[in-house]
């Protein structure tokens, strides 16, 4: 297939049915890919061919028996190396868990391969999921397939750059204060963050637990809707999991999209907007309205406190889920004389700089006589920040922003600089603090050939509606405006 | 000044990382720049705010309770976790010497 004309489910699926190729040439047709185009990005850490042939030989089985398909049959995906997959190396891009192999698979994999989705390996990321760039990886960043001297964003960059580059038909990333939805604006892919506990955490290897999040990577919202309704749903193991009823996107996804109110928050739109960005983004809110969405001005007061607020609570959380990483149980151990050198040395060691700066920032944060100044405020004016998208939902079926203030920056551009790093979350990390769902989807590309994302939040729960709108703009050509 | 190269080095020893003197430096100055620009939170009166302890709304939580029977079931992947550890004497971990005699 060209370039031009992606795989996507449907068509993967349609292939098999007609016998116009096997899941097994499928996916050596995606190693092949892989082989050639990944030593220039870097998006894979791990590939996985022993479980993937399994997988597709037991698809192709079930076409020779002319049984009826699950929904993922034979689909190639990519998993970021934050989600853990039984017997596969599982780094979180980080040194410490270098020869790290989970004796278990996560809710999310576990579900996907159920559904006859072929797993090809798992993908590159900033280590721990901390980062906006994929520079923090211990393994070597990943390069834009658009725009190879650029970032692919982070964390989730190699899943993002895996299915931006044909490499994978759909990806799971992970999405904590952006990381999903950033990488999928600068690679160009809808990318959709679902709503705190809509997707099992089970397997997912914690950075901020009240924050983290399992999503898709796709070429089309049809294909992030199909993922969805797979990896959806209550989890006994994961106590955060919502048991709220999954919709069935699929169906959803088609609905008409006239008279839905979009709701547009001035607040961002203001200084450090690039103005191509603005443009695009503007363009793609036209029409939505052309569409027939009725477009509602909106002020969301505490915006601009979203960044301080996410950066001590997440390192806050981050502090407490990576003490675990001592040398004693897995993971590498350096030695040392007593247990708490042990401890030290191991930690200096398998830890990268951002990795050990979260840490620092997370651990003052928490420590005596800073909680209250810090975390306890924090909480706070999360409490605020949560708010702002009530209130604003009350008048609004879904918020319109951009998904970024500006493309993907070069390599090396931001990496001696952690705040302006940080600040390259900032439209991002408010649904993050608010728990809820946010795509990014394309709306074009600056002159020099940039891809664009356009962010829609929605309610708690209500993946529906936002895939709807998602998957209205591309059928009317949104995606290139 | 937010932060002080004392205060870098009794961070470290509470979140157990060894830190060379030159990033002790380093860090302190990066933390300096990030708690200054995190300082912007004062400038909110957050005398009647609540803080949010969980991330999804009251109502949803209420209609599905987090609560459930505590039943035991079997999970033995005890041998593969051990498989995994750098220094096992199973069924334990081993360590270096904590107690000295």
């Amino acid at each position: 297939m060209s370039a031009a004309a992606p795989w996507t489910i449907a068509s993967v699926r349609a292939a098999l049915q007609a016998r116009k190729i096997s899941a097994r040439e499928l996916a050596s047709d995606f190693y092949a890919r892989i082989d050639k185009r990944d030593p220039e990005l870097n998006a894979f850490l791990t590939l996985s061919p022993e479980r993937a042939f399994a997988q597709a030989d037991r698809v192709d089985a079930a076409v020779t028996r002319g049984e009826g398909l699950p929904p993922l049959a034979g689909v190639p995906i990519a998993v970021k190396d934050v989600i853990s997959t039984k017997g596969i190396r599982t780094t979180c891009g980080s040194k410490i868990l270098e020869h790290y192999i989970p004796p278990y698979d996560a809710t999310a994999v576990e579900r996907l391969e159920e559904a006859g989705a072929v797993i090809l390996g798992k993908t590159n990321c900033d280590e721990f999921a901390m980062g906006s760039s994929n520079e923090n990886s211990a393994y070597g960043p990943v390069r834009n397939p658009i725009a190879p001297d650029r970032v692919p964003g982070g964390s989730s960059g190699g899943s993002a750059a895996a299915v931006a580059g044909g490499l994978a038909v759909v990806a799971l990333g992970t999405d904590t204060g952006g990381s999903i939805r950033q990488p999928g604006a600068y690679c160009g892919i809808p990318a959709l963050m679902p709503t705190y506990g809509r997707v099992s955490r089970y397997g997912l290897i914690a950075f901020a637990s009240s924050l983290d999040r399992i999503g898709p990577f796709a070429t089309t919202p049809d294909d992030a809707a199909a993922v969805m309704s797979i990896i959806a749903g209550g989890d006994e193991n994961d106590s955060t999991s919502a048991p709220v009823p999954v919709g069935d996107y699929a169906a959803e996804i088609a609905k008409p999209i006239e008279g839905v109110r979009i709701g547009v928050p001035e607040d961002y739109f203001g200084e450090g907007l690039d103005s191509e960005v603005r443009e695009k983004v503007q363009a793609g809110i036209a029409l939505l309205e052309r569409l027939g969405c009725r477009r509602i001005p909106l002020h969301m007061p505490h915006t601009d406190y979203a960044i301080a607020t996410y950066y001590i609570i997440a390192t806050a959380e981050a502090s407490s889920n990576l003490a675990r990483y001592d040398g004693v149980r897995y993971g590498v151990r350096v030695p040392g004389a007593t247990l708490a050198e042990m401890y030290r040395k191991t930690r200096e060691r398998g830890f990268g700089a951002e990795v050990k700066r979260r840490i620092m920032l997370g651990t003052y944060a928490l420590s005596a006589g800073y909680y209250d100044a810090y975390y306890l405020r924090a909480q706070k004016v999360r409490s605020l920040i949560a708010r702002d998208f009530s209130d604003a939902f009350q008048k609004v079926d879904a918020i319109v922003t951009p998904t970024t203030p500006t493309p993907a920056f070069r390599l090396g551009e931001k990496t001696a600089d952690p705040l302006q790093m940080y600040l390259a979350d900032i439209y991002t990390v408010t649904g993050s603090l608010a728990g809820v769902p946010g795509i990014s989807i394309p709306t074009g590309k600056t002159k020099a050939g940039l891809p664009v994302g356009m962010q829609i939040f929605g309610r708690h729960f209500a993946e529906g509606p936002v895939l709807q709108l998602a998957h209205a703009f591309e059928r009317a050509g949104g995606f290139s405006l | 000044m937010k932060i002080s190269r004392e205060d870098v080095i009794r961070v470290a020893e509470l979140a157990h990382l060894e830190l060379s003197p030159q990033e002790i430096d380093l860090y302190r100055g990066q933390l300096d720049e990030i708690l200054t620009y995190i300082g912007k939170l004062e400038e909110l009166d957050l005398t009647s705010v609540e803080p949010m302890a969980q991330v999804l709304l009251k109502q949803e939580n209420d209609e599905h309770p987090e609560l459930r029977d505590d039943v035991l079931s079997p999970c033995n992947v005890a041998p593969a976790i051990l498989a995994q550890a750098p220094d096992a004497a199973p069924p334990f971990f081993r360590v270096p010497k904590v107690i000295d005699r």
